[in-house]
């Protein structure tokens, strides 16, 4: 078993009496690639910043290497964050910001004639420019160093942000929606490259992000957030294939989620139909939520169906077609490589290991406002906290 | 349809000679080897000259000069720190202190002047019954010079700080900086143009200014802007002339100084976009 490095316990987060986290407990594992992932307000910024030391949670405790640090400074956490807007000094070039953390003289234990005191050690020249000619070679920046940072491309700063960061050695590495601001193209070559770095540095990894798709492919851990609280922890299979509730399976891939009956193990009825299925383990007749993944409905002639319904529309999606099929009550989304008509009558499969059955979450807990996954915007998340409230004003 | 241009140009024309033929009146017979205010007779330096010469000038001068270092210099760390604090104030404290910061530019400078004077002089009667010897005279006036020019730095600097990414701080204290360090290395050459020219617009208030300066000063120290009104009082001698267009000259040069400074920023900000 890996060795535990972070551990969060019962974090509370309240900004002027508002719950942003509510008591969750997250262990972090030395060298783990951790994904923190969820909607926009859903708390995974704050996690991340309490991590960092920019926040204080408002109850509970931060312990890293067991210690509690709640109240440790963010200059003293040897954690090192990559920003969202990658926050370089524009007015350093790009050694000087990568090599802004080695300068700052660092407090050493000596002993002397048996008295041990604390002593400002700075490093030698020689040694800072071989870390930083390292750190930019390791992010594929070599010979930059004389840039200006706003010579560089946006790919270019971020690669300076993350030089800057692993140049101090941190145990941890915060990433804050790192790759954002860049397009789809760079943004999957550097998902790729950051794997790759952390596995060369070795650390451990703590990694932002709204985007599903980013955090599969990246993590060892993903944890799902949703509105303050953990919703699963697991690997990106586990969460893509056993997701706990219909917000981790409707937010990590599309689903269609289909409330049901559980009459009895391995026999759950939903759409006017009882299914044969392998989960087990409920209450008699409970009442659940159905999940079935686009890609797992089969589409056949209408009689060989277990369902009937008329395909609403049609779209190419280069691998596959996105289709919507009107089954009675329900628009069904099935993802397929063959493409049938508008108005066609069609037939939809499904295998009992297709069918996945889960507790429906009890949405309406006394006194709170309803909660459907429909309210929640899975977009570019600037939680409203840290925008600018101001725009900046004419010059005097 | 075109409209002619020709009215907005004369309008344009009229302004330029409002604004600016006084001033050139004003540097015209500074040259003028009369003393008449009417009539040129022919080109000279000798209001110049006589200027250099004129020992009570040049001590006004030296004085009003050192003045305005000083208090620019005062009011430049005075103002940035403030600005510094009143940016990381939450809203409404902010908004309050703001506008109270407002005040003192707003004010009209005879009553900032006199009221200064009121403070002064309860202080030095204080300090006099407790057997201090203290009066009105360069301290005062410094004081009252830091007093005035703090606003414009503070409303100098705090445009900059605003233009600060948000996480350009945290990033310095992130990679192991304190507080104050990151303040040094990272915000301050961030808002470094913000500061010099708070400085500069400080630097001219304080040469410019004659109320309150002429209200907060004892008998025996006198800034240039007062040995010229004292000058004026017997009759207008074409060394004043001279002296005027130095000053004018002084405050120009600074003024493109700002003019430059800013737009090289404007250049460096468009560049990094």
């Amino acid at each position: 078993m890996k060795k535990e490095l972070i551990r969060l316990v019962d974090c509370t987060m309240a900004f002027d009496g508002e719950i942003v986290l509510n008591a969750i407990n997250l262990t972090i594992h030395n060298k783990e690639f951790l994904t923190l992932l969820g909607p926009s307000g859903c708390g995974k910024t704050t996690t991340l910043r309490i991590i960092g030391g920019f926040e204080t949670p408002t109850s509970g405790s931060v312990l890293f290497d067991g210690v509690r640090i709640n109240e440790v400074p963010p200059h003293k956490r040897r954690v090192n964050t990559v920003f969202q807007k990658y926050a370089l000094f524009p007015h350093l070039n790009v050694f000087e910001n990568v090599a802004f953390g080695l300068r700052i003289p660092q407090s050493v234990p000596v002993t002397e004639g048996g008295k041990t005191r604390q002593k400002k050690v700075r490093l030698q020249e020689a040694e800072i420019g071989q870390r930083v000619q390292d750190a930019l070679e390791l992010v594929g920046l070599k010979g930059y160093h004389r840039r200006r940072v706003h010579q560089l491309s946006g790919g270019q700063q971020q690669r300076v942000a993350i030089a800057r960061a692993i140049v101090n050695r941190p145990q941890v590495l915060l990433l804050d929606e790192p790759l954002g601001a860049l397009d789809l193209k760079l943004r999957k070559e550097m998902q790729h490259e950051l794997k790759e770095i952390q596995q060369q540095v070795g650390i451990t990894f703590v990694y932002v992000t709204h985007d599903q798709e980013e955090a599969l492919t990246m993590s060892d851990t993903v944890v799902v957030m949703n509105q303050g609280n953990i919703q699963q922890i697991g690997t990106p299979v586990d969460i893509y294939n056993e997701p706990v509730n219909a917000f981790v399976a409707d937010f990590i891939g599309e689903s269609n989620i289909i409330q049901g009956v559980m009459h009895r193990d391995n026999d759950v009825s939903f759409a006017g139909k009882r299914f044969l299925c392998v989960d087990s383990g409920f209450d008699p007749d409970q009442p659940v939520d159905v999940v079935i993944r686009p890609e797992d409905v089969r589409l056949t002639a209408p009689k060989d169906g277990q369902l009937r319904g008329t395909v609403n529309s049609v779209t190419f999606k280069g691998v596959f077609y996105e289709i919507y099929v009107d089954v009675g009550e329900l628009e069904w989304m099935v993802h397929s490589t063959a493409a049938p008509k508008v108005g066609d009558e069609v037939g939809l499969c499904l295998t009992p290991e297709d069918i996945h059955v889960m507790d429906r979450p009890d949405l309406f807990p006394e006194g709170a406002e309803a909660l459907t996954i429909e309210d929640i915007d899975p977009e570019p998340d600037f939680e409203d906290k840290y925008v600018d409230e101001e725009p900046p004003e004419a010059e005097l | 349809m075109r409209r002619s241009r020709v009215p907005g140009r004369v309008l344009q024309a009229l302004v330029a000679v409002f604004l600016y033929a006084p001033i050139l009146v004003l540097i015209f017979f500074s040259f003028n080897s009369d003393k008449s205010r009417v009539s040129f007779k022919g080109f000279t330096l000798d209001w110049y000259k006589r200027l250099f010469e004129n020992e009570q000038v040049l001590s006004a001068l030296s004085l009003t000069l050192i003045l305005a270092l000083l208090s620019a210099l005062i009011a430049t760390v005075i103002g940035t720190v403030s600005a510094v604090g009143i940016y990381n104030m939450k809203k409404r404290p902010r908004k309050i202190l703001l506008a109270l910061n407002n005040v003192p530019v707003v004010n009209p400078d005879i009553i900032t002047g006199v009221s200064l004077m009121l403070v002064f002089v309860l202080f030095v009667t204080f300090l006099r019954s407790l057997g201090v010897g203290a009066g009105l005279g360069f301290t005062t006036l410094l004081i009252a010079h830091v007093t005035f020019n703090i606003p414009y730095v503070i409303l100098s600097v705090l445009p900059k700080l605003r233009q600060l990414n948000k996480n350009t701080y945290e990033a310095a204290l992130d990679l192991g900086a304190n507080p104050l360090r990151a303040y040094m290395r990272v915000i301050l050459p961030e808002i470094m143009p913000g500061v010099v020219s708070g400085a500069i617009i400080a630097f001219t208030m304080s040469i410019d200014d004659f109320l309150i300066s002429y209200f907060t000063t004892g008998t025996s120290v006198q800034t240039l802007p007062m040995r010229i009104y004292s000058m004026t009082r017997k009759r207008v001698s074409p060394e004043i002339n001279a002296l005027s267009t130095l000053m004018f000259v002084t405050v120009l040069a600074l003024l493109i100084i700002i003019n430059i400074l800013q737009a090289r920023d404007q250049k460096k900000k468009e560049r990094r976009l």
